[in-house]
């Protein structure tokens, strides 16, 4: 699995070099990425290394959904509520063009500051939000419109009205609704894509994930909660469940890896909107003219064959 | 282990273990207390208040199909260790006591059986290995029930009890959400039925992903069907939780499961259903 991860990246890399010299200085630094993601799956990352994308998939100035969509789509428009009983601030939806084609664009959504932290729950979902999200999906399936989610949530709410208006069952429905898509969905990971929260809205075509971001079961803290019966020994439970884009990327959960500027997405919002545009834009050519069967059919044979299971012990 | 010899008397009241947990026949509402042929003869339900005590995955074949009808399939399935996971000890560990603890290779017994003289398939989970958790050998075997279902052109009938995904296959453990959605898409694409039955407990990535796809969602009385847990609620929130959170009870209440079957009348439930999803056939 580690050989098909390396040449995946090494196709991306000679993919980059024999690009026109003309982005030359910008490439150079998107080479030097690939060859360090190269390194990193050579060698082992260290539980240091780890740790560090789990602190920047949470740093404070990362840019969130609504930052990319600023500077990627054209005449944006929002979707608000699920038609059912609310509106869901932690989670956004909308329509708009990108790239020369009208997208239909789902988000989780965390606040800049404390007021708009609040509103927006930090990001996190309540079944109103999947409820929004399947509802621009049907939308854009009936109109043959691409989808792409952006997945940053460290969990979908843990709370009682969050309950009672049924978390799980709206997790479950949204991922079904996915499944059944017959238009191409792209999922990147630009954060946390934290448990059952995040794979709501990302049983995609194409799965891609930031340089930084992280993928993970349950929260590293939860974990360490649960295993170490101890919140504080998160750093040991990063480390255990291993939740960077690298090792995404070797157990094939993944399909690429997206780069990001120097030390990472929050010191330039631009760069960082450009790589993800980008990426976002070749998986959309590569899915194009397919027919809703066989993207159905493929995604959903996608999802079957991840982390094929031994035979025996 | 230990050279010591704990001796210890049965009685109503049973002292409460080492570990602060309470004998498993012992029936936490009532403290009334069992022999294990009694709780066997009545299905694992306190005959004095009404408890549902957990039901093994073997014990619930037998209590659900037909006598000597149920064929076990992927038997030989086992879990390896994709990450090599370690916290206070090795996941292969883990393993290797729940299957010893379990004489099961997984938390999830798959197989061909019938209900009422009606041919299903069947999916039952097991709690008493890790938690009943989902990692990638559960869904797997989840999706062969649905594949072996769809082909069979018979119901699967899915009996869940569970925390969720399993920690320790880390990422595949998540993926086995969509897997499990995936194929019960496929069922559903081929005409087939799931009738998914919600034991204490279901919950978090089970909950979220084929348990709560069922055509019909059947809970058993007080089972706890929740995303998360009251205690993580409670302390993530700070909120007051109702009496009733998260059970089976206020999960019909809010219209998520068709109906709350006492344990007694699970069978003849599904026999029905299973005879009205056969049409006539």
């Amino acid at each position: 699995m580690a050989g098909e991860a390396e040449l995946r990246l090494r196709e991306q890399l000679s993919r980059l070099r024999s690009l026109p010299l003309l982005r030359g200085a910008k490439l150079s630094s998107e080479l030097q990425r690939l060859q360090k993601q190269l390194d990193r799956i050579g060698g082992e990352q260290s539980d240091e290394e780890i740790w560090r994308s789990v602190e920047l998939a949470r740093h404070p100035d990362r840019p969130y959904t609504l930052d990319y969509v600023e500077r990627l789509f054209e005449d944006w428009f929002e979707l608000h509520g699920d038609r059912q009983h609310g509106d869901d601030a932690a989670l956004v939806a909308g329509i708009g063009r990108f790239r020369g084609r009208t997208v239909v664009l789902v988000g989780n959504q965390k606040g800049r500051d404390v007021k708009e932290r609040t509103r927006r729950n930090f990001g996190m979902a309540y079944p109103e939000g999947y409820g929004k999200a399947m509802r621009a999906m049907e939308l854009a399936d009936r109109h043959g419109f691409p989808v792409v989610t952006l997945v940053d949530i460290p969990g979908a709410y843990p709370g009682v009205t969050a309950e009672q208006h049924g978390q799980g069952g709206a997790i479950a429905r949204s991922q079904a609704l996915m499944s059944r898509l017959g238009v191409p969905a792209i999922t990147c990971v630009i954060g946390e894509g934290g448990s059952g929260g995040a794979i709501a809205t990302a049983l995609a075509d194409r799965v891609l994930m930031q340089e930084n971001a992280i993928y993970t079961v349950i929260s590293p803290e939860g974990c360490a909660a649960i295993l170490w019966r101890d919140a504080g020994e998160a750093r040991k439970a990063a480390a255990a469940f291993k939740p960077d884009a690298a090792h995404c990327l070797e157990l094939g959960v993944i399909d690429a890896i997206v780069p990001e500027p120097g030390e990472g997405a929050h010191i330039d919002h631009d760069e960082a909107a450009r790589l993800l545009g980008d990426a976002l834009g070749e998986s959309l050519d590569e899915l194009e003219g397919q027919s809703g069967d066989d993207l159905r059919r493929h995604r959903r044979v996608r999802f079957r064959t991840i982390g094929q299971v031994p035979a025996t012990r | 282990m230990s050279e010591r010899i704990d001796v210890s008397i049965e009685h109503k009241h049973a002292p409460i273990e080492d570990g602060g947990r309470p004998h498993p026949n012992t029936c936490p509402k009532c403290d009334s207390h069992y022999r294990d042929d009694e709780l066997e003869q009545h299905l694992n339900v306190c005959p004095q208040c009404g408890h549902h005590f957990p039901v093994h995955a073997r014990e619930r074949l037998r209590q659900l199909s037909d006598e000597d009808s149920f064929v076990e399939e992927a038997a030989d399935l086992r879990s390896d260790d994709p990450l090599d996971f370690f916290d206070l000890r090795p996941y292969t560990e883990r393993l290797a006591e729940a299957e010893l603890a379990t004489g099961l290779g997984e938390a999830m017994v798959i197989g061909r059986g019938a209900i009422e003289d009606l041919p299903c398939q069947l999916a039952v989970m097991e709690f008493g290995f890790m938690g009943g958790s989902m990692g990638r050998i559960v869904g797997e075997k989840f999706a062969r029930a649905c594949e072996g279902a769809a082909e069979r052109g018979v119901p699967l009938v899915s009996v869940t009890t569970t925390g969720g995904a399993r920690m320790q296959e880390g990422i595949l453990s998540l993926m086995q959400l969509p897997k499990t959605v995936c194929a019960v898409e496929d069922l559903h694409d081929a005409g087939g039925a799931l009738i998914s039955v919600m034991a204490h407990p279901t919950t978090a990535g089970v909950l979220a992903s084929f348990a709560s796809l069922g055509d019909v969602l059947v809970a058993e009385p007080g089972a706890l069907l929740s995303f998360t847990g009251p205690r993580v609620v409670q302390q993530t929130t700070r909120e007051k939780l109702p009496e009733d959170f998260g059970l089976a009870e206020s999960n019909y209440r809010y219209g998520h499961v068709d109906a709350i079957v006492p344990r007694p009348e699970l069978r003849p439930t599904l026999g029905r259903l299973l005879r009205l999803f056969a049409n006539g056939r």
